[in-house]
């Protein structure tokens, strides 16, 4: 009796959660980046509002 | 005035910006140390031998149990920022905290998962109400709580502040549970299904988990750094269009 | 303080306060199970104590929404957070004086419904006991999720859904007193001497984390 049906499931089911939490995070993280390009280029400087955004 | 020099040392730890040149230094190396131990570890699992008494399916422990290690471990470590988010009013804790339980909540899946799968071949059900599949259980329950909490809140600090309460208490909470569910347990035990435990490791087994394990924590940190920064990026946009908002309205 | 407890009481007891909701809750939700479960006796009997005790659970959570929001509204939670007393104690203050109003009459009902799912008498005593010293655990420790709820635009399911887990050892430690009680080999004091200790700890932890939720989520 052959447990490998089960075995390659269990590796198929971490494999599959853990690409998606990688390809989650590296996602919003271009997004993100994407945003601030942005928000650079439209001419929000992010310099002089320094203090008041590390508080928050 | 000691007090006051420790106060501005942790102010300096805390800087965001600090923060995100360290990450984007170390995240490379995180990342390749992943890479290279996955690859090690997973050889490693596929290469040797089965145990006699459960077969090839002891090959499901190899990730079994670090995501279990890890569901943890996690938790520990949003417990760690709540007190930096109570105590210091750490701005990176808030972020720490915030990026970590979706993080802690897929590897608790995991474990449930490949729980589930292992248990299927072994006990012959999907599910069994074993004490620490129950408790791991409940733990699920309580990341998916806490990221329903943070997401209901508009105000990131002060959704930080309130999760970190409830994170603690949960930290207190939690062996109370477990002692509570395993008395449960043993009070309910149904005609002794559970066979696990059994197995005493030896060193065939021990290498592939331990190398695993450690593959599961790097990639964890790397995940947990990388979400870090993308929660802070997130509040830099917010913060800047309300600024950029703020700017029009003035000029209008 | 006692000015605090009495005037809490008046207005849970009061028309609108949650008391006889939770009551009504209570009665409902064990009345349904026999229509879910299917109305043999036997059966009933065995899982008595365990529905009453859910029922009890559930009542209880559903009125703890209520515990700081009407000061949230009426705006009385700022002058209790710039009180000179600590505010750990009014915390405490205030969920005896919600414990009292919503809790008590539960336990006050539960023998009723006992009776409904043909329990005798000694698992009735049982579960009225149990019931009346885990009952106040599930209040302090919903005090924390009652806390948070306040910084919530919408709290309600959602304190709920996070209080829940964390009240799974009281379920327990109760339910499984009150089947001691019944069933011969098991004995009654261990697991009700727990609960009690468990309620004695939640009597701590429950308003020290309300109070800290409670001034952070002010400002």
């Amino acid at each position: 009796m052959s447990h490998t049906f089960y075995i390659a499931m269990s590796y198929a089911v971490s494999a599959a959660v853990i690409l998606c939490l990688i390809a989650w995070t590296w996602l919003d993280g271009r997004a993100r980046r994407q945003e601030l390009a942005e928000l650079e280029a439209s001419g929000i400087r992010r310099r002089s509002a320094q203090a008041k955004d590390d508080a928050a | 005035m000691t007090d006051s020099l420790a106060i501005s040392k942790f102010s300096e730890l805390a800087n965001p910006t600090r923060f995100l040149a360290l990450a984007a230094r170390i995240l490379p190396w995180m990342a390749a140390a992943t890479v290279i131990l996955f690859a090690i570890g997973l050889y490693l699992s596929f290469t040797t031998e089965g145990d006699y008494q459960q077969g090839a399916t002891v090959r499901i422990m190899y990730v079994h149990v670090p995501a279990a290690w890890l569901s943890m471990m996690c938790y520990t470590v949003m417990a760690v920022s709540a007190i930096g988010t109570l105590v210091w009013r750490h701005p990176l804790a808030d972020v720490s905290h915030k990026a970590a339980a979706p993080l802690g909540a897929a590897f608790t899946l995991i474990a449930l998962a490949t729980g589930s799968l292992w248990g299927r071949p072994m006990w012959g059900t999907w599910w069994v109400w074993d004490a620490r599949l129950t408790s791991v259980f409940v733990l699920f329950l309580m990341y998916l709580g806490l990221i329903a909490l943070n997401r209901a809140m508009d105000d990131p600090s002060r959704a930080a502040r309130v999760s970190a309460v409830l994170i603690l208490v949960g930290f207190v909470n939690i062996p109370i549970i477990k002692f509570s569910v395993d008395w449960w347990n043993t009070l309910h035990q149904p005609a002794s299904v559970i066979r696990m435990g059994g197995p005493t490791i030896d060193q065939e087994f021990l290498w592939p988990l331990l190398i695993m394990a450690i593959a599961f924590t790097v990639l964890f940190f790397t995940l947990h750094t990388m979400a870090m920064r993308n929660e802070i990026w997130r509040r830099r946009v917010a913060a800047q269009r309300r600024m950029a908002a703020r700017m029009a309205g003035r000029e209008a | 303080m006692t000015a605090l407890l009495l005037r809490d009481l008046k207005l849970s007891v009061r028309a609108g306060g949650g008391a006889l909701i939770g009551v009504l809750f209570f009665m409902t939700v064990v009345a349904v199970i026999p229509f879910g479960v299917g109305p043999d006796l036997n059966l009933l009997s065995r899982i008595g104590p365990a529905i009453v005790w859910i029922g009890a659970l559930l009542s209880a959570l559903l009125g703890l929404d209520r515990l700081f929001q009407t000061e949230r509204e009426d705006g009385s939670l700022d002058l209790l957070l710039m009180q000179e007393h600590p505010l750990v104690l009014t915390v405490l203050v205030k969920c005896l004086a919600h414990w009292l109003g919503n809790g008590l009459p539960l336990v006050i009902a539960s023998p009723l419904l006992g009776l409904f799912m043909n329990m005798d008498e000694v698992a009735i005593g049982a579960t009225m006991l149990t019931l009346l010293v885990g009952t106040p655990a599930l209040t302090f420790i919903g005090a924390v999720g009652a806390a948070v709820a306040v910084a919530l635009p919408r709290g309600g399911l959602l304190v709920s859904i996070l209080v829940l887990p964390l009240a799974i050892p009281v379920l327990i430690f109760g339910v499984s007193a009150s089947y001691a009680a019944v069933e011969d080999p098991a004995p009654f004091m261990p697991p009700f001497l727990i609960l009690v200790a468990i309620t004695m700890f939640f009597a701590v932890l429950g308003p020290l984390g309300a109070a800290l939720a409670l001034r952070n989520a002010g400002d």
